[in-house]
């Protein structure tokens, strides 16, 4: 049985590939989302963030042996707090601002760790291989799926959920978002707003690196990974609607299997799709699809 | 985003505005300018300095938008990069001579500017920047996979030709002279767009949309008009640096094209007459001086935007402009 | 007024902080290595070209000859219009001889013109276009260490000899891409073989997923990657991820360096099929030149790219050596007239359409089992001598070549 040529056993392994893409754009565009869902923040540094995730793996690898499972933990920590000291010295000075100021900085940001990296390590990328509890894989029949893979997804969406019922569904997501939207007044019931936006913004960027830490057994680990990976995030969370972190996960998961079915149908438009889609929701909702109205 | 010298009090009803005269330091800066442009290729090697005035040009017209109007576009290289290949087309293929290539490129550039901006020109802030973002990429597909755009390749062997059938471009000085005309002629476009009536409404609107609107000016329409000029002026630019290069190729439609054109708009001051034509200066030779060192060079770019905006938001001829207490 | 005098002071610092350019004697050979620095290519070509090229100036003994030869560097970043601007300052302003290296096809071709406007000589060895010797030929300019024609036939033809009949392409969306593909295509189907399918990849790709779904489901016994760089050692890498070695299928590398082996480790890319003009391993000279390399080149062993430079430094030294001149086109026709003989390639020689000829050699990749050691990575499968490695010349549609 084939459906416009390809046969629907095909089709279902496209499909999967094209979920298992889609849970890096939803991890990543979640840690943008909540950035500036919360904060106000554009953050242009998060491809370089995610970069920097995953090159702490790959140290902790080569300097203290420490492999994949301590580094889940490790370079969300690790890069989460350079995110935190960004914010502190820098980010602070502009919230009084135009949003763009914050863009224009965080892409200096970006492009000073990019250079900086690519001095030190060059660009041909190095290797970092998968955990051994995760190699080898399952032949579904349709396909043979990488155990590697299937895991990304799985954890991926336990994150994503998980953050989104942090944030809509508990106190202190409650308070976080009271603080966006009056922070004065937040203040006036003793919560350390200041403090609070300089841990939302370690824990955006955290995400950021943890979605680094999984790409690394995958992709290879290169200072550049993130350079062209952060316009299509971006593009993911301008649809999804700035703001809107539910908007952010469907529209990731979402983005990667159409992806996935362009590449199968008009492969070479596969890097370009995203942004006819940004262009087509932004002409008919230019809030996004679940965004809150500018 | 803007950098006034004094607020503006009310909008001035629409027929008692007046085109307010030159001032005297901005026409004193101006034949400076000249000045040094006309005498610099007998001491600089010419062709860095016409790389640098094609980048000065487009950065003047990219100004026009993020200094008057308020406005990010993410998106210029489309401009810059689609004017480059219809004039490197138009030279190599049909023939044309530099003169027309040059107009073809801009009006290419042009129409694009007059149907993206038609499209884009609702959004504001980040979702502009994004929506320009999305086109821009969508040119540089197209670009990418177009026959007669040549790839990776670009457009090659663009013929210099010879301009109303005179002046021979391939002789450097010759082509140098004619690329400081063309820049010249761009920069007093850019200039009586901003001091002209219409600067006026772009400077009401952008202080205060609502009232402007409440006062019967249609916001849209100049934002509109502005985004045309500005693509127009970005495409002669990029016709013009097609033809002295003698190449069109997919850097000029990259989106790191545009990231460039930010940052040297806000290095030189964003909202200035002259800051935008520093900063290209600035910037070129930053990446000349650089080259060498690879990486060092976008090390030194992302210092400059971080001290940019967070010491330096005027740019280096607004902060110039502050000392002097006049605009600049 | 105050405007005037800074501004005039800042206009003319910054005309100061430009470097003048300053009269060089036609006493110096000046030798100018352009490439990727700092991006894709840097390892493969990239600062070890560098090295390459002063070890052949020394051992030329350029001193003792009392030759002075200067080389500059500079980093074209891949883009042609990058590239063009500085041959156009090398060879205006600062009276560069000869210009060597240049990967990036985009970019030879950039400079082939420029060269040929100015008078002057190019020496490509990391490019690959094969229409460097083919339509876009010049007097000016010597494609040294390999190109598209000869990878595609060495790759193509001895795979479909030894069993690999059936072929599916992955290509990368642009020029390089395609071209490799034609080449490879024509070659398989020459030599019996049958292409499969194909699907053509945005460039650069970071995630090859479902591409190789779709190459494992055309269930073709070699996979050709028609690309280079990262695209090809991530394809390479996910493959092992998907199982495609072990499912039966073999990648065959079309354009792939030791230095993208080294990235990828034997682990994954074991079994790759590839084609190259040099290795460290061959014969006592290559291990000799290479062992000095890897000293002055953090351990590394040279790549055929870098070992290239190293070969058409020397042979230039030699000709010009010969001419008492460092005028472009006298320079290389005297390259194609003297016969070459370096401790890279052996003996060799340079055809009258500009391509140099030496032979090529298949390589399969080690299991790590295999391998004593760093860079301990190929087993030859084969060698394709000088005669047959290459496009004839008569096939190029050369303009410099009489029919």
């Amino acid at each position: 049985m084939t459906v416009f040529g390809i046969p629907t056993q095909a089709l279902f392994g496209q499909l999967l590939i094209g979920l298992i893409n889609g849970a890096f754009y939803a991890m990543l565009s979640l840690g943008l989302s909540v950035i500036f869902g919360l904060l106000n923040i554009i953050n242009f540094a998060h491809g370089a963030q995610y970069m920097m995730g995953a090159f702490v793996a790959y140290f902790a690898l080569q300097w203290a042996g420490l492999g994949y499972w301590p580094s889940l933990l490790i370079a969300p920590v690790v890069v989460g707090l350079f995110g935190v000291l960004l914010e502190r010295t820098m980010l602070k000075r502009l919230y009084h601002l135009d949003h763009l100021y914050g863009l224009l900085l965080t892409f200096g940001v970006a492009l000073v760790v990019q250079g900086v990296f690519r001095n030190e390590f060059g660009s041909s990328g190095l290797p970092y291989t998968a955990p051994p509890q995760l190699t080898g894989g399952y032949n579904l029949g349709f396909m043979f799926l990488p155990t590697y893979r299937g895991w990304v997804v799985v954890f991926s969406l336990v994150v994503c959920l998980g953050t989104w019922y942090v944030i809509e569904r508990t106190k202190l997501g409650a308070y976080l978002r009271a603080a966006t939207e009056n922070p004065t007044l937040v203040q006036a019931f003793g919560i350390n707003v200041p403090r609070m936006i300089t841990l939302t913004y370690g824990f955006g960027v955290a995400l950021a690196a943890l979605a680094g830490v999984l790409a690394a057994p995958i992709y290879q680990v290169n200072p550049l990974m993130g350079a062209d990976l952060i316009i299509v995030v971006f593009a993911v969370v301008v649809i999804g609607g700035l703001g809107s972190i539910l908007g952010s996960i469907v529209t990731g998961f979402g983005l990667g299997v159409i992806e996935g079915f362009t590449k199968v149908f008009y492969p070479e438009a596969s890097n370009i799709v995203i942004f006819v889609i940004m262009a087509l929701v932004l002409l008919v909702r230019p809030s996004g699809l679940f965004g809150r109205t500018a | 985003m803007s950098v006034t010298a004094k607020p503006v009090v009310a909008a001035p009803a629409r027929d008692a505005i007046a085109a307010p005269a030159v001032a005297p330091h901005q026409l004193a800066a101006f034949v400076v300018m000249v000045v040094v442009l006309i005498a610099a290729p007998f001491f600089v090697y010419p062709v860095f300095l016409m790389k640098a005035l094609c980048f000065a040009l487009f950065a003047c017209a990219f100004n026009l938008l993020i200094g008057y109007v308020g406005l990010l576009s993410f998106g210029h290289a489309a401009f810059l990069g689609s004017a480059g290949y219809a004039s490197a087309h138009a030279a190599k293929v049909w023939g044309f001579p530099p003169e027309l290539a040059i107009v073809f490129g801009t009006l290419t550039a042009g129409v694009l500017g007059a149907l993206i901006g038609a499209l884009t020109i609702r959004s504001r802030g980040i979702y502009f920047a994004n929506i320009t973002l999305a086109f821009a990429q969508m040119i540089f597909f197209f670009s990418l996979q177009a026959k007669f755009t040549g790839g990776e390749d670009g457009i090659q062997a663009v013929p210099r030709g010879t301009l109303l059938g005179v002046f021979d471009l391939r002789q450097t000085y010759t082509m140098y002279f004619v690329v400081l005309a063309v820049f010249l002629l761009g920069f007093l476009v850019v200039y009586r767009s901003i001091h002209s009536p219409f600067g006026q409404v772009l400077k009401a609107i952008r202080e205060n949309e609502p009232r402007a609107t409440s006062l019967g000016y249609r916001p849209e329409h100049y934002k509109l008009i502005a985004f045309v000029i500005s693509a127009t002026l970005s495409g002669t630019a990029g016709a013009t640096k097609a033809i002295v290069f003698q190449l069109a190729s997919l850097t000029d439609v990259h989106w790191t094209m545009s990231g460039e054109v930010v940052l040297m708009t806000l290095l030189g001051g964003m909202g200035t007459v002259f800051g935008p034509v520093v900063g290209a200066f600035l910037v070129i030779s930053l990446e000349h001086y650089l080259a060498q060192l690879g990486s060092w060079l976008t090390i030194a770019q992302g210092l400059i935007f971080v001290v940019c905006v967070l010491t330096f938001r005027r740019g280096a001829i607004g902060e110039l402009g502050r000392l002097l207490r006049k605009p600049l | 007024m105050t405007a005037t005098r800074v501004l005039v002071l800042a206009a003319a610092l910054l005309a100061a902080a430009v470097p003048a350019h300053a009269q060089i004697s036609d006493g110096v050979i000046k030798i100018g290595i352009m490439n990727d620095q700092s991006g894709t290519y840097a390892d493969l070509a990239g600062p070890g070209s560098v090295v390459a090229a002063r070890m052949a100036i020394e051992d030329f003994g350029a001193a003792k000859k009392n030759m002075k030869v200067e080389v500059l560097v500079a980093d074209h970043q891949n883009k042609p219009d990058v590239g063009s601007s500085i041959a156009r300052q090398w060879f205006d302003a600062d009276h560069v001889d000869v210009i060597v290296d240049v990967p990036t096809s985009s970019v030879v071709l950039a400079v082939n013109q420029i060269a040929r406007e100015k008078n002057k000589a190019l020496i490509v060895s990391t490019g690959a276009t094969s229409d460097l010797t083919g339509p876009q030929c010049s007097p000016n300019a010597i494609h040294w260490t390999y190109d598209t024609w000869s990878l595609a036939n060495g790759t193509g033809s001895a795979v479909v000899k030894t069993g690999g009949d059936t072929w599916f392409f992955l290509t990368a969306d642009y020029k390089f891409g395609h071209d490799l593909e034609r080449d490879t295509e024509a070659v398989v189907v020459k030599n019996g073989g049958k292409v499969v399918g194909k699907v053509r990849h945005p460039f650069p790709t970071a995630d090859f997923s479902s591409f190789l779904l779709q190459a494992q489901a055309s269930k073709a016994k070699v996979i050709g990657l028609a690309n280079a760089g990262a695209d090809t050692t991530n394809a390479i890498k996910q493959g092992a991820e998907f199982g495609i070695v072990k499912g039966g299928q073999q990648f065959a590398g079309l354009l792939v360096f030791l230095t993208d082996v080294h990235a990828l480790g034997l682990e994954k890319a074991q079994g790759l099929l590839l084609t190259e003009s040099f290795y460290w391993d061959l014969n006592d000279r290559t291990r000799a030149f290479s062992t000095k390399f890897a000293e002055r080149h953090r351990q590394a062993r040279p790549t055929m790219a870098q070992a290239g430079v190293y070969s058409a430094v020397l042979h230039y030294l030699k000709a010009v050596e010969a001419l008492k001149s460092d005028d472009g086109p006298k320079v290389i026709a005297k390259m194609k007239e003297l016969p070459t003989d370096d401790p890279v390639f052996g003996k060799g020689s340079v055809r009258a359409d500009g391509r140099k000829i030496h032979p090529m050699y298949l390589f399969e990749v080690k299991k790590p089992s295999e391998s004593k050691g760093p860079w301990d990575y190929y087993k030859v499968r084969a060698t394709i001598p000088a005669e047959q490695a290459f496009r004839p010349m008569d096939q190029g549609n050369c303009p410099l070549v009489k029919k």
